[in-house]
């Protein structure tokens, strides 16, 4: 291999080389990819910024490249970028912290 | 405020450096292909013009903005501006002809002094449409500027305006500290009078452009969206707005050398490629003319000192439409912008 890490930025444009190995599953997945993004009750705008914040949570580098520029394109704001990560970031932290009932509940059972 | 790359002695200011450079890196090694192999593969090489409706005059270079992505390097130490006379035989032509639509452009076309001449006078000879490409800030310039909107009223004028996007902060940090906040106001001007209301038929249109080094989204979307922001927030009316893709030239050209992003901007117009989008290129309908008279296939032609065919005529004072209507269209590598995506014009969206 040519680059010593394990992401390289130029396999972004590679994706659609899934295909190579099973074209049937590739063709369907970017079939419903393509639906997913089209404009619905949710505008082309407001999908995006899900997918950055969901590719913020999933620590996805090429899909926060790719977001970030889609959002821009989209006519996003920087400051709207920032709030959507916050989203995620909120729940993300969120979710451990509203475990801590669970922690809370075991603990006051088990406790005298 | 920047200066022009004129005024810096920039390379860049150099028609033929910018030529030479969309001409060579990626595209001679053969990395990308090139516009005239990519139009050659769906069979539109040599490009034919259609039908010339659109005469588009750029009056002079002089602009009271310097905005990063100028395609003009326009400024207002740029003294280039046409003279009335040569304004007198583009109206010739226009009267000539059955060209209906006159789209003055600059720099800020208002600040040539025979500009109101100009104007009065296609209206005089019966040119069907005159567009103005007016950047809203000149408006507000200068005591002399201020009855600009009643002038454009009188004279059925449609205003073309930039508007990069609908807060300040983007459009300032590509048009200038206070750009929309003054553009906000001049456009507050044109609708008392009655541009961009329905009914009044006084068209106001606004341009929208990629705020760096991307391409626009959806002309509809965005429509909407600067509808409902410039509606709720300033309580401002337009009719359309019109996406156009930064062409990689000039000022623009500069600011994706110097981000490191060139390369991949022109990958990214290369792979946007539409073929759905040639035939509607704006260079197959429009003629464009420089300061000194001189004719091109398109303003990003003119700036790049690409003069149309020399079989064809290449100067107003012997303009021949039949040797136009058989020209081939010049064409480099900037040619991606227009026809990436939904493709791009003066007239935004093409396809």
């Amino acid at each position: 291999m040519e680059n010593n890490t394990y992401y390289n930025s130029a396999d972004l444009k590679k994706f659609g080389n899934i295909a190579d190995w099973d074209k049937n599953l590739a063709a369907k997945f970017f079939d419903y990819y393509g639906e997913v993004f089209k404009e619905g009750d949710l505008t082309a705008r407001e999908k995006s910024l899900i997918a950055l914040a969901v590719a913020h949570t999933v620590q996805c580098p090429y899909c926060i490249d790719a977001y970030t520029q889609d959002s821009l394109e989209k006519g996003a704001t920087e400051k709207g970028m920032m709030e959507a990560i916050h989203v995620a970031a909120a729940i993300r932290g969120g979710a451990s912290l509203v475990h801590g009932v669970m922690m809370m509940n075991k603990a006051k059972k088990l406790s005298m | 405020m920047i200066k022009s790359l004129h005024a810096r002695h920039h390379q860049l200011a150099q028609q033929e450096k910018q030529v030479e450079y969309l001409s060579n890196g990626i595209f001679k090694e053969g990395k990308l292909p090139t516009f005239q192999q990519k139009i050659k593969s769906v069979n539109f090489f040599p490009l034919k013009p259609a039908a010339l409706e659109i005469f588009q005059v750029n009056i002079g270079y002089m602009c009271n903005q310097v905005c990063k992505h100028c395609h003009v390097d326009a400024g207002p130490d740029r003294r280039e501006i046409m003279t009335r006379q040569t304004m007198q035989q583009c109206l010739n032509v226009l009267a000539q002809t059955k060209i209906h639509t006159l789209d003055i452009t600059g720099g800020a076309p208002e600040m040539n002094p025979d500009f109101r001449w100009f104007v009065a006078e296609a209206k005089r000879i019966g040119v069907q449409e005159i567009i103005v490409r007016s950047n809203l800030t000149i408006i507000l310039a200068n005591p002399k500027y201020y009855d600009l909107p009643s002038f454009f009223k009188e004279h059925g004028v449609r205003i073309c305006s930039s508007l990069p996007f609908y807060k300040a902060d983007k459009t300032d940090r590509q048009r200038g500290e206070g750009v929309f906040e003054t553009s906000v106001e001049a456009l507050k001007l044109l609708n008392e009078v009655g541009y961009g209301k329905e009914e009044s038929g006084l068209i106001l249109d606004l341009v929208y452009n990629p705020t760096g080094a991307f391409l626009p989204g959806d002309q509809m979307q965005l429509q909407r969206d600067f509808k409902k922001e410039l509606k709720d927030h300033s309580n401002i009316d337009f009719n359309s707005l019109l996406t156009i893709t930064n062409i990689p030239i000039s000022r623009y050209l500069d600011f994706l050398i110097e981000s490191g992003n060139y390369e991949e901007y022109m990958e990214k117009l290369v792979n946007a490629f539409n073929p759905a989008a040639v035939p509607g290129v704006m260079c197959r309908n429009t003629i464009s003319v420089d300061w000194q008279g001189n004719l091109y296939d398109c303003d990003f032609n003119q700036m790049l000192g690409l003069k149309t065919s020399s079989a064809a005529c290449q100067h107003i004072s012997d303009f021949d439409m039949e040797r136009l209507s058989r020209r081939d269209i010049v064409i480099n590598q900037h040619c991606f912008a227009c026809t990436a995506g939904a493709g791009s014009s003066c007239q935004g969206a093409v396809a």
